[in-house]
């Protein structure tokens, strides 16, 4: 994958992120029975829209890997999971602020998408325990990449299994996206797009850092250092 | 292998028998049912089928079963259908003796109406631990920390067979009028364990290659 460049890539997510953010404080209507809080909404649904695909993704690249044996299609694979990861901090967090203003609760179990998000981030929170403890890098990637698939398919699964549990509270953004009104739908469009682009920054720069620290190893190593 | 040491059955069937008193005096309860009853039962099964997965493997990894798999000439498929069938017969052994138990210890309403019922949940639920459980295990068995990992990593797979489980055992295990088998649960479980076990099928080559 050739990869733009970081700086193209880097200028262009805080241009979106300037748009969106005007976007959401500027233009955006103030949401009639929520008020201002709804504007977490805008920062909420994207990131997690944008982990959830970061974990399926990294799921396909995991079979790129497994196809090709290429160790490169592993490091975006390990990347895009780790960003995913992180950025599940985040959606965690937000979600909890917004039920909290929302709901009066910091957690609320009979809201499935909060619920089914948690538990991917559960499971994904073991991929790095599991990928270190394994020393031999071949298959340190291999056993990787096995888990990556199977947890890039629980992903939907996961979500179908806990929707049918439970009764709908969360407002439905991706099945109901007629009800909301145009500017706040294109702001959320808009908001979608900047934390794609921020999520691919963020990728590339720490594949960038990656790819330097193992050139680096392999440099040092020829030069004798250890 | 299992026949010769008898290592893993006998410990998962006391471990759920002794996980039923600890709820007894946990909940602090003489008997329970409906949804609580299914989830208690669930919940112990899990966790004493999660001391199979664990086991699955160590004795191939340790002492070179694995090597000798790979000299034969078959299928690898073929070890981890082996697997998960010697898992699923684990669990049938287990819910042998530890739904009786349940009844017998724990269970409210009577348990001979409800277990006509209780059977399609249980081969199904079986089904989804033994695919998932097998490909865990192998998995997670030559890793460090491999009893720590493996349970790490099963649970959540698992929750949704959890949910499915327990949700479509619960009217059974009503104490008045006990209702019918959720259809749609079991055809949750059902499509669930059909995409694990394809995923399990055809991901398993690949931790077998060394």
């Amino acid at each position: 994958m050739r990869s733009p460049s970081l700086r193209a890539l880097s200028i262009s997510t805080v241009a979106a992120f300037c748009v969106a953010l005007s976007l959401v404080f500027f233009y955006a209507p103030i949401e009639a029975e929520e008020g201002f809080l709804q504007k977490i909404f805008y920062l909420h649904v994207p990131l997690a829209i944008v982990t959830l695909s970061g974990f399926v993704i990294g799921g396909l690249m995991a079979i790129a890997h497994l196809r090709t044996r290429d160790q490169r299609w592993d490091l975006r694979s390990y990347v895009v999971i780790h960003m995913s990861l992180i950025l599940g901090v985040a959606v965690l967090v937000t979600g909890s602020i917004w039920a909290r203003a929302s709901w009066g609760h910091w957690w609320v179990w009979n809201e499935p998408t909060l619920v089914s998000f948690l538990i991917v981030f559960l499971l994904y929170a073991t991929y790095q325990p599991l990928r270190f403890a394994i020393e031999d890098p071949e298959r340190q990637a291999r056993y990787a990449s096995v888990f990556a698939i199977t947890a890039g398919a629980f992903v939907p699964l996961n979500f179908i299994a806990v929707r049918l549990s439970a009764s709908f509270v969360h407002p439905r953004v991706l099945g109901s996206s007629s009800n909301l009104p145009g500017p706040m739908m294109l702001t959320f469009l808009v908001s979608l797009g900047a934390m794609a682009l921020l999520f691919a920054t963020l990728c590339s720069y720490e594949l960038a850092a990656k790819r330097t620290r193992i050139l680096l190893k392999a440099r040092s190593r020829i030069l004798g250092f250890q | 292998m299992e026949l010769r040491t008898l290592e893993s059955v006998p410990g998962m069937a006391l471990f759920a028998v002794t996980t039923f008193v600890v709820f007894h005096f946990a909940l602090d309860q003489n008997t329970v049912s409906g949804q609580e009853a299914a989830g208690i039962l669930w919940v112990t099964l899990l966790f004493a089928a999660m001391l199979g997965v664990n086991r699955l493997f160590v004795a191939d990894a340790d002492q070179g079963g694995f090597d000798g798999f790979l000299l034969a000439p078959v299928d690898r498929g073929a070890l981890l259908i082996a697997k998960a069938i010697s898992l699923l017969a684990y669990l049938l052994v287990l819910e042998l003796v530890a739904v009786p138990a349940f009844g017998l210890l724990l269970l409210g309403p009577s348990l001979g109406q409800a277990l006509p019922g209780l059977l399609a949940p249980l081969v199904l639920g079986d089904l989804g631990v033994a695919a998932i459980g097998t490909l865990i295990a192998a998995l997670a068995v030559r890793t460090r920390a491999r009893d720590l990992l493996g349970p790490m990593l099963t649970l959540p797979l698992l929750v949704p067979v959890v949910i499915g489980c327990a949700r479509a055992t619960a009217p059974l295990l009503q104490a008045v009028d006990p209702g019918g088998l959720p259809l749609r649960w079991l055809a949750t479980l059902a499509l669930y364990d059909l995409v694990f076990g394809l995923i399990a099928y055809a991901v398993f080559d690949f931790l077998l290659e060394d």
